[in-house]
């Protein structure tokens, strides 16, 4: 899969399939052409033996809770190592604005002050060395929220209580670029009224508000109505963060060769499009990175039995 | 996945095709065929056209607390107008952080696009500027609070103050003024019938009562702590709470007269010194207070 093309699926266009595949990778999908009942007999030894762990799930959520503590902290203990919130702060004295707030300030107002711009321009290099949509699943409070009830939502879906609606993942381009318009026609922020993340981020430091209830309407439209629907349809956050990750060295690998395609990944992925290429017979190559939708939230990593998905940093192993 | 592709791939293994094959399976058949089911696109377009419609439209509403203009919020120092200031403050509340006092505060969801933006309830706690160097200007990083505004930003006649107003707990020091170019409001004796002053009577007490969590700087007590306006009681022969607290120099004194029955009468003037910082507001006894900020009011002869 080429960039453009990671790209132009992360904007909501369908995963095609590749057009040419190496020989090495031909080879293999050769070797695993097999009877229906030998494939499911070799899924089912995979998943008999996989060692269920969470090593990357109770990182992230560790990482994820001592960001937004820290900042709770600094406020409340007056520590002050990150002040302000997740839209814009100060790390031991140094601006950290967010991407997105900055860029709808930036629309809105048309005025950009210095510090604004070292903000932003620091936040900026900062993700596009820690993987962009990382910030998703590393830090945005909404994300770790969303979890937990994306869980009562697959509860209540097993017992066939709900289902999941999709919509068109286009839907979240459209969004991007309508709530980018708004900001320069309204002259308002416009996104940040309703954006949960930054609606959390304040909660957490200054106290409970009216606008949680909006945040519980969204979580319950996902239990009931669309999984884990914020994130993966509506988010602009996360689009912008995911034009920042295309271009970053750190992400989530596929190896082809140890990949025994039960597809459990991609039912615990937030982005399973991002996935398609560990369907049998998808990948063009031994190894391929995921693409820049990936919020490296590392539940794939984790659910892999045989170790086919892996945190990889490119360039890396060329230095080692 | 519902977004299956057309299987042109060599490469690609006869796997995950079911709808295919199901239709390959019946092709022979004579018995009237069942549509194979397969998600409809067409459904999920619209159903996201109402997505995306839906969060537009909510987005939107903040715009309608917004236009209502149902409240005008008294902002903190150096803040832009209305509309400039709305869209700079990136809502991250570091001005809340660093302000002494804890006069400023961060609006709600029913403020609409002012969700996040601070602004300071003169009456539970107003600016007294205990900070000397506005800290909430210094720690915005948008320019939404500013020392210096740019040329190309709103400013309406009236809000400029005449020079740089004097800081009386800094009258001893080099440099006793602040660095704040416009007012916040203007304060105005709405109710000067209820005012103390006028009415010729003194005040004894806690200004605010026992259960008021409102603090000041009084200078000769702590230079650098602000104390609690109810540890601090007065006694007065005739109220002048507004002027004696008034933490700027020149901003506002009281106006004795004689009437015609040769009784003297007096009544808290406000200058043009005034940069609506809300301190007179927020100390006034009597309740409600007879003298009050209006918010974002420009000086007016």
């Amino acid at each position: 899969m080429s960039a453009s093309e990671r790209l132009r699926v992360m904007f909501g266009a369908a995963p095609l399939k590749p057009e040419r595949v190496t020989p090495a990778a031909q080879q293999v999908h050769q070797l695993k052409r097999m009877t229906k009942a030998d494939f499911e007999a070799l899924k089912q030894h995979a998943r008999d033996h996989q060692l269920v762990n969470h090593k990357w799930r109770n990182r992230r959520w560790a990482v994820l809770l001592l960001v937004n503590l820290l900042f709770t902290f600094s406020f409340w203990l007056d520590i002050q190592m990150l002040e302000g919130s997740l839209t814009a702060s100060r790390f031991v004295g140094f601006h950290l604005i967010d991407l997105n707030s900055a860029l709808q300030v930036m629309l809105a107002h048309r005025h950009v002050i210095v510090n604004l711009f070292i903000g932003t321009a620091t936040v900026f290099v900062l993700w596009v060395a820690l993987g962009g949509r990382s910030f998703c699943s590393w830090v945005c409070p909404y994300h770790i929220v969303a979890e937990w009830f994306e869980w009562l939502h697959l509860k209540l879906a097993a017992r066939k209580l709900v289902s999941d609606h999709e919509f068109h993942r286009g839907a979240r381009s459209v969004l991007w670029f309508a709530f980018a318009l708004l900001a320069v026609l309204s002259g308002y922020t416009v996104f940040e009224t309703i954006s949960p993340t930054g609606i959390l981020s304040r909660a957490l430091i200054y106290g409970p508000s009216l606008a949680l209830g909006w945040v519980l309407l969204l979580l319950l439209f996902e239990v009931l109505y669309s999984r884990r629907a914020w994130c993966r349809y509506v988010c602009p956050i996360g689009m912008t963060y995911g034009m920042v990750g295309a271009v970053s060295p750190l992400r989530v690998e596929y190896r082809l060769e140890h990949c025994f395609h039960e597809g459990d990944c991609r039912k615990v992925c937030l982005v399973p499009h991002v996935l398609d290429v560990v369907i049998k017979g998808r990948a063009a190559d031994l190894k391929t990175p995921i693409g820049p939708d990936c919020t490296r939230c590392g539940l794939c990593v984790d659910v892999c039995p045989s170790g086919a998905l892996v945190f990889d940093i490119k360039g890396l192993n060329r230095l080692l | 996945m519902n977004e299956r592709t057309r299987d042109d791939s060599p490469a690609a293994a006869p796997e995950e095709q079911p709808a295919a094959a199901s239709a390959a399976a019946t092709a022979g058949s004579r018995r009237p065929q069942a549509p194979v089911r397969r998600p409809s696109s067409r459904r999920r377009f619209i159903r996201s056209a109402f997505l995306i419609g839906g969060v537009l439209g909510l987005a939107m509403l903040g715009y309608v607390p917004v236009a209502g203009a149902q409240r005008t919020r008294l902002r903190p120092p150096g803040a832009l107008e209305e509309s400039d200031f709305l869209a700079s403050c990136i809502k991250c509340g570091q001005c809340v952080q660093v302000c002494p006092v804890a006069a400023i505060r961060l609006d709600d969801i029913d403020s609409g696009f002012g969700i996040g933006v601070p602004w300071i309830d003169a009456r539970a706690q107003a600016c007294d500027f205990s900070c000397d160097a506005v800290q909430c200007i210094l720690a915005c990083p948008t320019g939404s609070l500013t020392y210096h505004k740019p040329a190309a930003l709103a400013t309406r006649p009236g809000m400029p103050l005449a020079r740089a107003p004097l800081l009386k707990a800094k009258e001893k020091d080099a440099e006793p003024t602040l660095n704040l170019a416009e007012r916040m409001g203007v304060a105005r004796l709405s109710r000067p019938d209820s005012c103390l002053a006028v009415q010729g009577k003194g005040f004894r007490g806690q200004a605010r009562g026992a259960d008021f969590r409102g603090r000041l700087r009084y200078v000769e007590r702590d230079r650098w702590r602000p104390v609690a306006v109810r540890d601090h009681p007065y006694e007065r022969d005739l109220c002048n709470l507004c002027v004696s607290e008034c933490p700027i120099g020149d901003a506002i004194t009281m106006l004795a007269t004689v009437a015609a029955d040769g009784r003297r009468q007096y009544q808290p003037q406000v200058l043009e010194q005034c940069v609506g910082c809300g301190v007179c507001e927020m100390i006034c006894p009597v309740d409600p207070a007879a003298i009050v900020i209006d918010a974002r009011q420009p000086w007016a002869i």
